[in-house]
């Protein structure tokens, strides 16, 4: 058996034996680790190491117990006196409480900078589309929904992070589409669009589809929405 | 799957779903109480911790982006709640807590190990590691949280989880070594 010779190589597969003993790593470091470990007999003997910390770690952590039903109780009541002081209306397209809430979730400072980018991001575009929807409907009271939303041919649509307030507009425009609904309660910033006033035939609805998918200056995902 | 499932009823939950909410909670209350528990070394204290963490994800559940996991979004709110608990709690009996969680080194090893067997002694070491050895220890051990994911919960970049979990590691091999079990590493 060959050991790895390059010690910064090995220190860093090292590193990665207890994400590999959890089963955690991505495929190709998985790989890398199996590979070191089939040539390495010491990796081999300090990954049984780590295999042994992992299992007692389990075991420590089973013999904690659990809440006792006072912890489920405490919640429930205090979600009922919430609700009871103010009912939680159904998530619209109110972006001011959105952004307001979004940007006071800043304070914990558990946010890593990364995360913290992430938002800057979505709030840009949720600015971007905001702009766009009042523009579009001339409504001086706030961004609304286009009215109607049952008919018509609709899709969901995620605009890509770059896009710009323009490029939506034109986007909208080019294809005669409005936002009529949004952020969706489906995870991501996704969009509804109405693609047309009248019910049109699928293959047609299909082939406007796939042209919007064309344009990923614009769009990051699209799929039709019946 | 359970992932995907977990953002669902997020978004239920989003919607005033109480339902989603109670299984929500059966599906993670265990787990996050533990995580609780391990750093708060208060049982009390973690179960009212817990009601906080689950009211929270019930305020926010509007705010959640799906970016991460749900269970990592809760550990997070959980850690900081543990966090904001201990500074609330007055040094002295967190000073008793550390004096108290392992057995005094000076004692005849070679004794303890015939006393106990090896698992238990690894246990309790791990129980001696100071909070944020112990946290990053469970976390990707018993949470089975990756690299990208105890960066977000713990707050820290990913290169540091790497070295944190290294040092952890280290010191549970000192304190195996001090109670008679040596394992030629590091």
């Amino acid at each position: 058996m060959n050991m790895i010779n390059k010690e910064p190589e090995r220190y860093d597969i090292e590193a990665l034996l207890p994400w590999h003993a959890a089963g955690t790593l991505s495929r190709r470091d998985a790989d890398r680790v199996e590979q070191a470990l089939a040539g390495d007999r010491e990796l081999a003997r300090r990954y049984d190491l780590v295999r042994e910390e992992l299992a007692e770690t389990i075991h420590l952590n089973e013999t904690l117990g659990a809440p006792s039903a006072r912890a489920m109780e405490k919640l429930f009541a205090a979600i009922d006196a919430e609700e009871a002081r103010a009912p939680r209306r159904q998530r619209t397209f109110d972006f001011g409480t959105r952004i307001s809430e979004f940007l006071s979730s800043f304070t914990p400072r558990t946010l890593a900078w990364s995360a913290t980018a992430a938002a800057a991001a979505i709030l840009v575009q949720a600015a971007v589309i905001t702009s766009v929807v009042v523009k579009e409907q001339g409504t001086s009271t706030g961004p609304s929904l286009a009215s109607a939303a049952s008919d018509g041919s609709f899709a969901v649509v995620r605009f890509a992070p770059q896009a710009t307030a323009t490029d939506i507009t034109n986007f909208l425009g080019a294809y005669k589409a409005t936002v009529v609904e949004g952020p969706l309660n489906m995870g991501g910033q996704l969009y509804r669009i109405r693609l047309s006033e009248a019910k049109l035939p699928k293959d047609e609805v299909g082939k406007i589809i796939r042209q919007m998918q064309g344009e990923s200056k614009v769009v990051g995902f699209i799929a039709v929405n019946e | 799957m359970q992932a995907k499932s977990d953002e669902v009823l997020i978004g239920r939950i989003a919607n005033g779903d109480r339902l989603a909410m109670q299984v929500l909670y059966a599906r993670h209350h265990v787990r996050v109480f533990r995580f609780v528990v391990r750093l708060v070394r208060d049982e009390g204290m973690a179960e009212d911790l817990i009601s906080e963490v689950f009211l929270d994800v019930w305020r926010q559940a509007g705010r959640f982006e799906g970016r991460s996991a749900v269970s990592t979004w809760m550990l997070a709110i959980a850690r900081f709640k543990a966090l904001s608990a201990l500074r609330r709690r007055p040094d002295e009996e967190l000073d008793e807590e550390a004096a108290g969680a392992i057995e005094d080194p000076g004692d005849d090893p070679g004794t303890t190990l015939e006393k106990k067997d090896k698992g238990a002694i690894i246990r309790k070491c791990l129980v001696g590691l100071s909070a944020d050895h112990r946290e990053i220890i469970d976390l990707v051990y018993y949470h089975e949280k990756s690299v990208e994911e105890v960066a977000e919960i713990v707050g820290i970049p990913e290169n540091t989880v790497k070295t944190r979990m290294f040092y952890a590691r280290k010191r549970l091999a000192e304190l195996l070594k001090a109670q008679g079990i040596e394992r030629g590493w590091p």
